[in-house]
């Protein structure tokens, strides 16, 4: 097979000079090189069958030669791939790169021949000392994204960590890519959940490759394609988005691979591709040679990978000389290194110098009984002849970092494209299979799917798999390709056993193809270095782990404080519980926080196990986060996790828990879920707003879930029983309270930077009386707030104070108006309200509801009201539902006691219903009412009981018709509300914002005034 | 993408004019046919009449060696095509399933045109279809004269396939009653059809095959019973795969039907096209074209086809009742009727598309106010 491909590159080849052609024999004529692409079974394969032929005396493998002393380890009965080596800077954890191996990698099978035949077995790749010094640069690029960057696409990069610095590699390519790289990983999750959005596999993809090709050989170039898409893709992932362009990103990706700037073939999209990683950093030649599409090229295929799959993967094992894969393959490349150079890797010549000095060392020891495993594409190179002293000067000068080595835990999902750190193979599990099948690959593979399926309750036969294998070969034969491979076997197994249907092949391909294998490292490898990095952190900000429980006070606003809560939070998310929080004793400050602190001895498995998340505490905590979003089940999920976020301060897992919220929200029909979720959000929403972290996203997404609900609530509001309806009105007021918030948050968010200024400084009141928790705060709310939040979150009991609050807002003449946002949202909200007071069908105590809070927005004027409250107690209506209504209206902990000792009109519509209910429907509706009035402070019931005593009309009412509810002047009394301002100043610290003042002043006075108010109604 | 919604909307490539209103498959492309069996020199497969990659070449389109051009019958993702022929070449039946209006019967008619040069061996498939369109039937005349014999029989279009090794159609598999559809079982696995009448057989030659199209998404069809099903490979026509594609196909088809209910045509049509094309594939796919966000799906199919009779239905509105241009208010009665098939579901869909996209879009005002008139 490789006849075909290569033969024709063969002949050039012959002219090559500096490759020193070996006979048939393969041995003899210094060391055997094995050149081999990274992770595949065939290449594997050869190189075992090749190692038991020529029974070296010592194999050398292309890796970071800190790890040698590692190899012992991969020998223990604890240790079963796919492992990563992985490589960290010792004083930064997150400066870091991996080296995947699976079982089917050949530099795995290396080393077990190595260590089953008790012959010596080295790397030899330049070490990662200077291969992590290399990426500094990509990792300085990082760290300035994370200093408050564009943010934008790169946002993703802050981790820095895992990412940038990928493996210690080819710097230069990876230099452009973090972004992508990191957005990749998020995207991949998703697409991997559902196995709809190729798309993110995609990016995935993109990121992937890289880190995990430790060798750059052929697998690195076959990566090398990849080299241009990341951009491409990262436009996409960037904003968060699994995007969904398969076919073109597809083409992108090829195209890069195969043109570039070699014949501009399909070059159009390789500019595109290779274009964002190079604005991205400037730095590195990103075009470089894909060696395998070349050669694919050659042999007539527009998919490298479908023909290294053909000529390479799918041979048989033994069949004749067990060195003549690798010659050909090694002749291949010589042409190509011969037309190329080292095709716009320039690091490669650096790292084939150093792995030519290892060879020569080796070759001093032992002879030419030294076997090499090494990527095809530096075959040629350590076949070239060149000087000790040229190689030695190649490598003088190289960056140093101190770096330190220990396995960890892999999973095919990681290698696959789809995830994170992939080692830019699409079908781990299919390789897996097809280096594990002893023989007849197709026909145990299609049983693999049908058991399966069959797992899945589909209905698949041995029929099935019988017209399966036969469909595959069928087809392979069609499309001239000596086995089926996984295009064929998918292809049948789709026609055969699933009907068509994509839904049970994405399960295929999420549990097969790729695979769920999860790798194990014994116990005694070195730690790592997430735990490290928590050690230094723990050192940094003097947090001892101790395993005695004690309670720790933190005072947000200062910095240490404030850096403690994150990462206490961020371990928390990682499922290191650590720290738990309590709910503080003294204060009830939103800057105070109170932990419980307890150092389990298991908490240091948990580390190690949060290791396959990331590097450091903080990329850890942002892939988790990622993570868990997409896992998560419901929507209210979704948003406790973005609260978390922001607590944890993980910006770069925000956009992708944003996306995923905003899907859930899109898909959910329940407006019960979506009404739960709103209220954390919004809450979040302005939690953010305090914390300076960018909440556009977060804003964008509160308002559509609020669109949302506006849409649904009216219909789901019809036909629903007693506690249905009780529960639709809790769901109807946390919408109410969130919409309010929310107008401020967007309209803060949309609005002129001037008009803002004013606003900054009842932004931050807000959260804190929006969750009741921040008494200090709340106060400056309520001239602004206090409206929404009371009614909202029915938890204050100081009915006075937001019956004033409210009135204040709306009689104030001066209220400043709001952004554009707020209005539009609250007018729908309005629009919404109007409608499911009005309807019928809408149950009484959601009507009174829509009512009440139309009234409090002075949406409805009082005549209005009094009318549809006639309307709803009028002799027609059952009293169940008049006394729902009435609930609704005035019941609970809303402030309805005091509207009613208000307005006497009201209180008398409901003395006038009270008394003309008959004496059955009276006993039914009691414990309604009841509930309804014992919810009232027992001041209000007082005053209710002795206006009532007292009749109707006879109190006289001040001011029906003016603007505010009877009873209130309809002016301003400046004077007394003048007198607060000190102390309202004083809280809110206010004496340092200047101008703002001014605003404040007069909402807060009015505030002030309303206070005194009540003092002397109540 | 089918670049057809209807088999006749994809002869523009013959110019000759026939008299037949439509001729079959094999006689408008004779030319490339006999073109293609020219130049094939490929294994044919057992009274084939070209090999199956030939096949596949007919149906995807491309040029032969000696400069004939055959022009693409299908649109799509070659892996379909390629494992619809393959299908074909071993000895499973092969079931082309997809949505309404997504080219099955036109790619089912040109497979049995390249195949065995006649796709006229079609049972088409309805509620009332009886046993005998798929086994045999009885000349009563002769029966009653002469008693049973070969000569009584009247052969079905599957039997006639089975004894001369050719492929059979079956049309709308999934509207033939239950019992009737499982008459195909022993064909398919047997490869025989027993005349117990006679105490005769007939059994299938080589060569013989069935493709059967059928409907997932409509309601009320008679699911295939998993024994049947398990006779079939299942290959699915996707809808089309980009807007352009689908724009192209719906102006086509709507130019066509226009001229024949002789409607003054539309000057400015392709933007309302593109509107409705777009509204219907947003909701299908459940999520907007910017792949932005995410969309509720309503319950209707929303298909190409039916996004063509919106746009007709806009143009014979525009047409009798406004200004001869079509606008916005002439396809958004049209739209919410395809969109909103069931009342309670699917109207708090539309109007959450409505609030959440269309508003928003920018150019889009117009018709969210029309759309706004008629929700309402």
């Amino acid at each position: 097979m490789i006849g075909g491909g290569v033969g024709q590159l063969g002949i050039e080849g012959d002219g090559v000079t500096g490759v020193e052609k070996s006979g048939s024999e393969g041995r003899g004529a210094g060391p055997l090189l094995l050149g081999v692409r990274h992770h595949g079974p065939g290449s594997a394969r050869a190189v075992r069958g090749a190692l038991d032929a020529a029974r070296p005396r010592v194999v050398l493998i292309e890796g970071p030669p800190e790890a040698d002393a590692l190899i012992a380890l991969a020998a223990d009965e604890a240790m079963r791939p796919p492992v990563a080596l992985l490589a960290h800077a010792v004083d930064e954890p997150g400066r870091s790169a991996f080296w995947p191996l699976a079982e089917f990698s050949p530099e795995w099978v290396a080393i077990r021949w190595a260590l089953e035949h008790g012959v010596p077995a080295r790397f030899i790749d330049l070490p990662a000392t200077h291969t992590l010094a290399w990426g500094k640069d990509a990792g300085r690029v990082s760290a300035d994204e994370r200093g408050g960057g564009p943010g934008g696409e790169r946002a993703g990069v802050g981790g820095g960590a895992p990412v940038g610095e990928g493996v210690g590699e080819p710097g230069d390519q990876r230099t452009g890519e973090p972004g992508g790289k990191r957005a990749g990983s998020c995207g991949g999750e998703l697409s991997r959940q559902r196995g709809e959005e190729p798309g993110g596999e995609r990016d995935g993809a993109s990121g992937g490759e890289r880190v995990g090709e430790p060798g750059g050989g052929q697998a690195r170039q076959s990566g090398g394609e990849r080299v241009g898409e990341p951009g491409g893709e990262r436009a996409g992932a960037g904003g968060g988005e699994p995007s969904l362009q398969r076919g073109e990103e597809r083409g992108g990706e090829r195209g890069g691979a195969a043109g570039g700037e070699w014949d501009g073939e399909p070059g159009g999209e390789r500019a595109e591709g290779s274009g964002a990683p190079d604005e991205g950093t400037g730095s590195g030649a990103d075009v470089r040679v894909d060696p395998l599409a070349v050669l694919a090229d050659a042999a007539g295929y527009d998919d490298p990978e479908r023909w290294w799959e053909d000529v390479v993967e799918h041979r048989g094992v033994g069949d004749g000389d067990a060195f003549a894969p690798f010659f050909g393959l090694e002749e291949a490349m010589g042409a190509l290194r011969e037309a190329y150079g080292s095709g716009g890797h320039e690091r490669d010549l650096v790292r084939e110098a150093y792995m030519r000095l290892q060879v020569r060392a080796a070759q001093r020891e032992f002879g030419d009984d030294v076997a090499v495993v090494c990527g095809a594409w530096h075959v040629p190179a350590l076949r070239q002849k060149s000087t000790v002293a040229a190689d030695k000067a190649l490598l003088k000068g190289l960056p140093k970092v101190k770096a330190d080595m220990t396995w960890v835990p892999w999973t095919y999902r990681r290698l696959a494209r789809v995830s994170g750190y992939g080692a830019g193979i699409d079908s781990p599990g299919w390789y897996g299979h097809l280096f594990g099948a002893p023989d007849r690959p197709v026909e145990r593979w299609m049983t693999k799917v049908a058991g399966l399926l069959r797992d899945e309750d589909r209905i698949v036969s041995s029929a099935h798999v019988i017209e399966a294998v036969r469909l595959a070969e069928t087809l392979a034969a069609m499309r001239g390709r000596p086995l089926p491979g996984l295009s064929e076997t998918t292809d049948a197994v789709r026609a055969v056993m699933c009907d068509g249907s994509d839904v049970p092949l994405a399960l295929v391909h999420d549990r097969l193809v790729v695979g769920d294998v999860l790798g194990e490292v014994p116990r005694s490898a070195p730690a790592v270095p997430l735990q490290r990095d928590l050690d230094r952190i723990q050192r940094r900000l003097r947090l001892k782990p101790e395993a005695l429980e004690r309670e720790l006070e933190l005072d947000l606003r200062k910095e240490n404080d404030a850096e403690r809560s994150r990462l206490l939070h961020r371990l928390r998310l990682l499922g290191v519980e650590w720290g738990e929080p309590v709910a503080s004793r003294g204060s009830t400050g939103t800057f105070r926080e109170t932990w419980r602190l307890r150092w389990e001895p298991e908490l240091s498995v948990r580390v190690a196990e949060a290791g396959v998340w990331g590097t450091t505490v903080f990329a850890a905590a942002t892939a988790k986060a990622q993570a868990d979003a997409v896992a998560a089940q419901g929507l209210a999920d979704v948003t406790a996790l973005a609260e978390r976020c922001l607590l944890a301060e993980l910006p770069d897992a925000l956009p992708v828990v944003m996306r995923i919220l905003a899907d859930r929200a899109a898909l959910d029909t329940d407006v019960g879920h979506l009404a739960q979720a709103m209220p954390a959000l919004v809450r979040s929403l302005r939690y953010g707003d305090v914390r300076g972290t960018d909440t556009g996203a977060l804003a964008e997404v509160a308002a559509g879930l609020a669109e949302r609900i506006f849409v649904g609530l009216p219909p789901a509001c019809a036909a629903l029983d007693t506690d249905a309806a009780e529960e639709m009105r809790r769901h109807v007021d946390a919408v109410h309270g969130a919409v309010g918030l929310l107008g401020d948050a967007v309209g803060s968010g949309e609005g002129a930077p001037g008009s803002e200024a004013s606003g900054s400084g009842w932004d931050v009141g807000g959260p804190g009386s929006g969750s009741g928790r921040d008494a200090e705060v709340s106060v400056s709310g309520s001239g602004r707030d206090t409206e929404d939040l009371v009614s909202a979150s029915g938890r204050d009991t100081d009915d006075s104070a937001s019956v004033s609050g409210r009135d204040g807002a709306r009689s104030a003449p001066g209220n400043p108006p709001r952004a554009l946002g707020h209005g539009d949202l609250r007018k729908r909200w309005h629009r919404v309200l109007r409608v499911l007071s009005l309807r019928d069908t809408v149950p009484g105590v959601i009507r009174g509801r829509g009512v009440r809070l139309l009234l409090d927005d002075g949406e409805l004027v009082q005549d209005e009201a009094a009318r549809l409250m006639g309307l709803a107690l009028s002799p027609g209506t059952p009293p169940a539902d008049a006394a729902a209504w009435i609930e609704g209206f005035v019941g609970g902990g809303s402030g309805g006691g005091m509207l009613l000792v208000h307005d006497e009109r009201l209180l008398g519509l409901v003395d006038a219903w009270l008394t003309g209910v008959s004496a059955d429907a009276f006993t039914d509706v009691l414990p309604l009412l009841r509930r309804t009035f014992s919810a009232y402070e027992s001041g209000v019931r007082r005053t209710l009981g002795e206006l009532v005593r007292r009749g109707p009309g006879q109190r006289g009412s001040a001011g029906v018709g003016g603007p505010g509810i009877p009873g209130f002047a309809a002016e301003l009394d400046a004077e007394r509300a003048g007198a607060v301002v000190p102390v309202v100043r004083l809280l809110l610290g206010l004496e340092r914002l200047g101008s703002d003042i001014e605003s404040g002043l007069d909402d807060n006075g009015r505030a002030g005034r309303d206070n005194d108010l009540v003092k002397t109604t109540g | 993408m089918p670049v057809s919604v209807e088999p006749t909307s994809v002869e523009a490539g013959r110019t000759e004019p026939t008299e037949e209103l439509r001729p079959h498959a094999e006689e408008a492309f004779a030319h490339e046919l006999a073109a293609l069996a020219a130049q094939d020199d490929r294994p044919r497969p057992a009274r084939w009449k070209l090999s199956p990659w030939a096949v596949a070449m007919y149906l995807l389109g491309g040029t032969l060696p000696d400069g004939t051009v055959i022009t693409p019958k299908y649109v799509g993702p070659r892996r379909i095509v390629e494992v619809a022929v393959t299908t074909l070449a071993t000895d499973r039946a092969l079931l082309l399933l997809g949505v309404p209006g997504t080219a099955k019967t036109w790619v089912s008619e040109h497979l049995a045109a390249a195949v065995s040069g006649d796709s006229t061996l079609l049972v088409q498939g309805t509620a009332g279809t009886p046993e005998e369109a798929i086994r045999y039937g009885w000349n009563y005349a002769q029966l009653l004269a002469h008693g049973p014999s070969r000569d009584a029989l009247v052969p079905s279009p599957v039997m006639r396939a089975m004894a001369e090794g050719m492929t059979a159609r079956v049309e709308e598999l999934t509207r033939i009653p239950a019992d009737v559809q499982d008459t195909l079982i022993t064909i398919l696995s047997e490869k025989t059809l027993p005349i117990p009448e006679l105490g005769q057989e007939v059994q299938a030659v080589r060569g013989f095959n069935l493709i059967a199209t059928a409907n997932d998404r409509d309601r009320g069809v008679n699911d295939l019973s998993s024994a049947l099903r398990r006779r079939f490979n299942t290959v699915v026509l996707p809808l089309p795969e980009s807007v352009e594609a689908e724009v192209d196909i719906v102006s086509r088809r709507v130019d066509q039907i226009g001229r024949s209910l002789e409607l003054p045509a539309a000057p400015d049509g392709i933007d309302e096209i593109r509107r409705v094309v777009t509204v219907f594939r947003e909701l299908r796919d459940g999520v907007t074209s910017d792949g932005r966000t995410k969309l509720k799906s309503p319950s209707g199919t929303l298909s190409t086809a039916e996004a063509i009779s919106v746009v007709t239905n806009g143009l014979a509105l525009a047409a009798h009742f406004g200004d001869g241009v079509l606008r916005p208010g002439d396809i958004a009665a049209g739209i919410l009727g395809a969109v909103v098939r069931d009342p309670a579901a699917d109207r708090v869909i539309w109007q959450e598309y409505l609030e959440a996209v269309v508003r928003e879009r920018d150019g889009w005002t117009d018709f969210y106010r029309a759309c706004r008139e008629v929700s309402a």
